[in-house]
């Protein structure tokens, strides 16, 4: 089955408004809150039980993340939606902003009772123009049935929440950067500890979790952590929404339950553009190491098991590549990226990253020579684990995973001055 | 000497017209009232939008004053943020998408294409002011591959025609004025 | 605070449970290397050199970012510490341009320093550099920011030190800039600290640049000659010429810094126009001579002059920046000659203090423990332009405290005022009235029948009723009057009040003084009212009268009273119209040629030795960091041998140390003298009196700092000093 869960609006006729989503259910755990049914150690309890883990990449689990926030401690406390949806490959979020955004504005609402949190940020990426209108609509119908804003629903809990759009930085989607940038600074990534539940947004305890991960929420309390938690594998419960691109005939977004066999996926996704060969994937977004097809092949979509083929989950962005690509080139690009959005703070990857471009790219130039493989991989590596944030190692793992699998692309390419694959 | 009766807020209310203004005020409402800093961000999209699409020093420094913040820390975040352009744009930028997804998919050719028909360079202008082609990172619409934004429009699934139409959309609201509008219609 | 026991390289420690590793290592004298991290401003842990190696932990972690915990045990030297360092000073290196041969920083370079002990001697970097467009910071500051490894202790120093964000990092990435982001010069007081914090050569004092190599200098340790703080610095010269002067660590009084008036002044010493021999004015015109003919010269008209009227008809007006010494034996050879006329303070009004007399000046409590404030309250004082130090020192307490004001112009403050009243100047006294009697509204019972009576009258508002508030719930508060007060017709009305309030809120209070020693001159004599040590002595002439009346004869030390005195007008006129005008000066220029009949080169600030006693009362005394050039002389030697042409007894001294030695006994047994003020007959006196509207201003407020060239060229020195009397409506 797919799409039963963050996805759930999608086949109704307007699928982004309330009526819409309350008829699947949409707001039934918010009220059983407010009427008393459901307290914030019950949510946890299902939360855990759940074995949700955080969807924008990092697969925390939510239920512990929430269980650390200091939810007696006097004063504002936040919570805050990461909507930044920049690692490459990614476009998931997008699609529930669109088209199920209460979903979202329940989750959010629900947590920030759970946190005792009176107000809400949903950060999402500076060029979501339409999915920050479906938002702002969205809000305003929640408000004008009481179902966010002040004494909801008639009861004592208050709830807030606020759309806030960036202005164009990956690094904004580590959680510390984006709090720095919705405080309207640099989005300099700060160092942990403290972590954003001591000190976060405005120096107050702050929740950040992903936007799927909160509109998993409503649906986990409506079914019972055990419904989600069955629908994946152990540790990996539930679904999870896999934006499929690159060489398929049918990219786009599904909702399925981890675990899934890849190949399944790649059937829903239509199959190989123009029936071309696979070469490679990179199963996680663009920081995740790219992983060759036959290794893919064989593996089920999951945390546990695309870690221990050596990539990563991540965010679910499964970038699919056929046998016309040059892996130098793929290389030079994703490295490239990394150095446009370094932040510039930590020498490593301020430093590094230019670093690492500026030789693949000159490889790619015809002027490689042959200890630049071995100097690559030993740059990357002097990046990995010595950075504030975890930037550095996405820059440095993909190029590692690069070299570690297409090696003898690098070689030919330096060799005979040009690629191997595109001739 | 500072006077202190001049209202610092004045400048920026000479640079940009009222309903701007108040679309910032909408926005600093959003974050606590002793923060300062948190409505830098919407108040330099506001502005840049009313600008044609750039912020000069003299913008920057007229929202610091507004917000009451010191200049530097809105130059820090104007040149922070890729979509803040700090040199003269068209009135339309074409950000093409190049990362992974969309050159996969051939944003190279959509490049090309933008390039021959408005006949410059990435990153540059056409001579009327009308469009710039801007390379941007990865914009969440990899499903759609190749992509582009414009006007705050995602056109995704790219195609020479796709392009041309867009092209030609954006190119007829410059055409000069038709008779009827000018009988005030 | 809770402890916790750690081990670093073997050594086992104990430290503060929430300090960081690097804190606890500093303390136990292991080095543990570093750029961005420094001591007095936040952690930034952006640099990742001061990576460690922590049991049980995979990777090697930054040790300015890492807290303590009980058992942890730390290693700096393991191959995963020193891999993570190599190969950080790796990145670092890779864009810096190693131009280190013609770097002013090269040999006291931290990068250089470390990159010995963790860099590769061939680089495998074989990329194209960054290059960084050099930014235009003012006269004070140079900079070469291709060399930047984007520490931001800069740009953290202005942040959170000094509160006025003029440094920033623009851009992102490997072009992240660090700057103004457009050329603008830097505005602060303190600006060239950075300096000091730039690890590298990126920032670099333009007056000295290429001008010596850093293993060339000779250092000595000197004080500060500006502000009544007395900072401590350290003189760096080459071959008798000073080349810079840095800041030289002292917590208790500037801390780690320094202000730019006090780093620059040298500059007066080194590229003014100095006198370098006694010259005597003969038929309108100046001729050198040697020390005798002048000394002969100065001793033959005082005594004539003073000997025809009693002593009546001679004065001398002493600098502010003067040794305690020099004062001490100037007022010595005057009264030993029968006349009481010497006063150092020229920009005083209200003598109405001076028939009681007193020694202490300033502050009776540490300056350290302005930071601790929970509420600050200023009286008439452009603090920031007076004390820049003391001023970061409040700002500090501001973090959880409050700041107050009460000025009678538009202060420039760096931190948040909770409340702030800006009289017409003539009402200051008034508006702190207001305060009294707001806290006797509040402390009714603590109230004598006579200040009540003084009080009645006297209206608060709210804003006055708050500010008492203030003073009285917090656990250390404190009244700081300003320069400004001192200033002020009512000046001692002013200090009364101050005494009041602070007695009633039990807050701490003092007055911040104009120059460098005016604590040592009043202790040394240099008054009309008092010998040594708060000594009897016949009144005499202070210095308003002596500038006002017109006396036959002048001698003038270390000051230019025609242009710092609050009369400096009629300072001019009568100093032309005199008879004789002695000057024992450092400069060869200015009205004083016109005026002087004889000057007496004196050795500038860091060529003679002495002792100035600061706001806080500590005596520091100094040695000559370099030899005066030409035939300048020490003016404590000049005095002596006046003193011992005049056959005054007592002029034996062979150093200032013995002259020290001499008024320190004399005080040891005279002690501080308690005076207690006395209540003001009246508030305000029924005349309208028109109050000063000028302050001195910060880069005028002596002959030495006033010929400080790069000073000069910064806009601090055209826009200051400011005007006063603005009030806010």
């Amino acid at each position: 089955m797919a799409n039963e869960v963050c996805f759930r609006t999608l086949d109704l006729e307007t699928p982004w408004s309330l009526e819409a989503y309350e008829s699947v259910g949409g707001y039934s755990s918010l009220r059983k809150i407010i009427a008393g049914e459901l307290d914030h150690e019950k949510i946890i309890d299902e939360l855990k039980l759940s074995a949700l883990r955080g969807r924008g990449g990092a697969g925390f689990p939510t239920g512990l993340k929430w269980s650390f926030m200091p939810r007696n401690m006097p004063g504002q406390k936040y919570v805050v939606c990461n909507s930044d949806e920049g690692e490459p490959g990614t476009f998931k979020d997008r699609d529930i902003l669109r088209f199920n955004p209460h979903q979202l504005i329940e989750g959010m609402a629900i947590a920030g009772y759970v946190m005792n949190a009176t107000v809400g940020y949903n950060y999402m990426r500076g060029e979501f123009y339409e999915p920050f209108d479906r938002m702002e609509q969205a809000l305003k119908e929640a408000r004008s049935k009481n179902l966010i804003g002040d004494n909801i629903l008639g009861s004592d809990f208050c709830f807030e929440l606020h759309n806030h759009l960036g202005g164009g930085a990956y690094i904004c989607g580590e959680e510390t950067a984006l709090i720095e940038s919705l405080e309207g600074k640099k989005g300099q990534p700060r160092f942990k500890p403290p972590f954003p539940a001591n000190y976060g947004v405005f120096g107050r305890p702050t929740n950040v979790n992903n936007t799927e991960s909160y509109a998993s929420v409503p649906a986990i309390l409506e079914n019972g952590g055990q419904w989600f938690l069955d629908l994946g594998k152990p540790n990996n419960g539930g679904t999870k929404i896999f934006s499929v691109s690159g060489h398929v005939t049918n990219p786009g977004n599904f909702e399925i339950n981890l675990g899934t066999p890849f190949k399944d996926l790649l059937e829903m996704a239509g199959g190989m553009l123009a029936g071309n060969q696979l070469k490679a994937v990179i199963p996680g977004g663009s920081s995740s190491p790219i992983l060759p097809a036959e290794v893919m092949m064989e593996l089920t979509m999951d945390y546990d098991a695309i870690g221990k083929a050596g990539s990563m989950l991540g965010s679910g962005a499964v970038m699919v590549i056929d046998e016309s690509v040059c892996m130098v080139e793929l290389a030079a690009r994703t490295a490239h990226f990394y150095y446009e959005e370094s932040c510039g703070q930590c020498s490593p990857c301020r430093e590094g990253t230019g670093w690492m471009s500026r030789v693949i790219h000159r490889i790619l130039e015809g002027e490689g020579k042959p200890e630049d493989i071995d100097n690559l991989d030993r740059v990357a590596g002097n990046i990995m684990g010595r950075t504030i944030c975890a930037l550095g190692d996405a820059a440095a793992m993909p190029i590692k995973g690069f070299l570690k699998n297409y090696r003898h692309e690098f070689e030919y390419m330096i060799e005979h001055k040009r690629s191997m694959v595109k001739g | 000497m500072t006077d202190l009766n001049y209202d610092k807020s004045l400048h920026l209310k000479e640079l940009i017209p009222q309903s701007a203004i108040d679309e910032i005020e909408q926005w600093i409402l959003k974050y606590p009232a002793e923060r300062k800093r948190p409505p830098i961000m919407p108040a330099l999209k506001v502005v840049q939008e009313h600008n044609g699409n750039y912020l000069t020093t003299e913008m920057m420094q007229a929202v610091a004053e507004y917000l009451d913040v010191p200049h530097v820390a809105v130059y820090e975040v104007a040149t922070f943020y890729t979509m803040f352009n700090l040199n003269e744009m068209g009135k339309h930028v074409l950000s093409v998408c190049t990362n992974l997804s969309c050159s996969l998919r051939g944003s190279d050719k959509v490049v090309e294409h933008l390039q021959n028909r408005l006949n410059i360079k990435l990153g540059e202008t056409t001579k009327d002011g009308v469009f710039t082609i801007k390379e941007v990172e990865c914009m969440a619409a990899c499903g759609g591959a190749p992509m582009l934004e414009v006007d705050k429009v995602y056109h995704e699934n790219l195609t020479e025609e796709k392009i041309d139409k867009i092209l030609s959309d954006i190119a007829a609201q410059h055409m000069p004025a038709k008779e009827e509008d000018n009988n005030g219609k | 605070m809770g402890k916790v026991n750690i081990e670093i390289d073997g050594k086992k420690l104990v430290a503060d449970v929430g300090s960081m590793i690097i804190e606890v290592a500093d303390d136990a004298d292991i080095y543990i290397p570093r750029f961005c991290y420094h001591k007095k401003l936040s952690v930034a842990a952006n640099c990742r050199m001061c990576m460690v190696d922590v049991s049980n932990l995979p990777k090697a972690v930054p040790a300015c970012a890492t807290p303590v915990a009980d058992g942890m045990v730390i290693q700096t030297q393991t191959p995963k510490a020193v891999d993570a360092q190599k190969s950080v000073m790796e990145f670092l290196l890779i864009n810096h341009p190693l131009d280190c041969p013609v770097c002013d920083q090269g040999g006291e370079c931290e990068l250089q320093d470390l990159s010995v002990g963790y860099g590769e001697d061939v680089s495998r970097y074989v990329e194209g550099k960054r290059v960084v467009k050099d930014k235009d910071l003012g006269p004070l500051i140079s900079t070469d920011m291709t060399r930047c490894i984007h520490c931001t202790r800069c740009v953290r120093f202005g942040q959170e030190i000094v509160g006025i964000r003029e440094m920033g990092a623009t851009g992102r990435g490997e072009h992240v800039e660090i700057g103004t982001y457009i050329e603008s010069t830097m505005d602060s007081e303190v600006s060239a600290n950075i300096i000091d914090l730039c690890p590298v050569g990126a920032l670099t004092a333009k007056p000295s640049r290429y001008k010596a190599r850093a293993w060339e200098l000779r250092e000595s340790p000197s004080i500060a000659a500006h502000d009544c703080l007395g900072s401590n610095v350290n003189v760096h010269h080459r071959r008798g010429e000073i080349i810079r002067v840095v800041p030289r660590e002292n917590e208790a009084i500037n801390e780690v810094w320094l202000s730019d008036r006090d780093r620059f002044s040298y500059q007066a010493l080194t590229d003014g126009k100095r006198l370098l021999q006694p010259k005597i004015k003969k038929n309108g015109q100046w001729e050198s001579c040697d020390w005798q003919t002048a000394l002969n010269f100065a001793m033959t008209e005082m005594k004539r002059i003073i000997g025809a009227s009693n002593g009546d008809n001679f004065g001398a007006i002493i600098g502010n920046n003067s040794t305690t010494e020099e004062s001490y034996l100037a007022q010595k050879i005057l009264r030993g000659l029968g006349c009481n006329n010497i006063d150092f303070r020229t920009r005083r009004r209200d003598f109405s203090a001076d028939d009681k007399g007193n020694v202490r000046s300033g502050l009776n409590f540490p300056l350290q423990d302005l930071e601790h404030m929970d509420a600050t309250l200023l009286v008439a004082g452009d603090l920031r332009h007076e004390q820049p130090l003391a001023t970061l020192r409040v700002r500090k307490s501001t973090g959880f405290g409050k700041a107050m004001a009460i000025n009678p112009f538009d202060g420039e403050y760096n931190f948040r005022l909770s409340h702030e009243i800006q009289p017409e100047p003539h009402l200051l006294a008034n508006e702190f009235a207001c305060v009294l009697s707001a806290v006797a509204a509040k402390k009714d019972d603590a109230i004598s029948a006579e200040i009540k009576e003084w009080l009645s009258g006297v209206e608060h508002n709210k804003v006055h009723s708050e500010m008492a508030d203030e003073l009285i719930a917090g656990e250390q508060t404190c009244i700081l009057l300003g320069v400004y007060a001192q200033e002020h017709p009512q000046a001692e009305t002013i200090n009364w009040l101050g005494e009041q309030v602070a007695k009633l809120t039990d807050s701490k209070w003092g007055y911040m003084t104009q120059g460098c020693n005016a604590a040592g001159n009043k202790l040394a004599g240099a008054v009309p009212n008092q010998s040594e040590v708060g000594g009897r002595a016949t009144l005499g002439k202070n210095a308003k009268q002596m500038l006002n009346e017109g006396l036959k004869g002048y001698l003038i030390h270390n000051c230019e009273p025609d242009v710092e005195s609050l009369w400096s007008e009629q300072a001019l006129e009568n100093f032309n119209n005199a008879e004789c005008v002695i000057a024992l000066t450092s400069y060869d220029d200015g009205r004083m040629l016109d005026y002087a009949n004889v000057m007496l080169p004196i050795a500038g600030n860091f060529e003679t030795s002495g002792t100035f006693i600061n706001i806080e009362g500590i005596w520091q005394s100094f040695a000559a960091a370099v030899a005066a050039p030409g035939d300048v002389r020490p003016a404590w030697k000049i005095l002596r041998v006046l003193g011992n042409l005049f056959e005054l007894n007592g002029f034996d001294y062979e150093s200032s140390i013995q002259i020290r030695d001499e008024l320190r006994e004399k005080y040891e047994v005279s002690g501080d003298k308690k005076v207690s003020r006395k209540m003001p007959e009246v508030l305000c006196s029924s005349e309208k009196f028109e109050a000063p509207r000028e302050s001195l201003g910060l880069y005028r407020v002596d002959p030495m700092v006033r010929r400080a060239e790069a000073l000069q060229k910064t806009p601090k020195a055209s826009t200051h000093p400011i005007s006063i009397s603005r009030v806010k409506t």
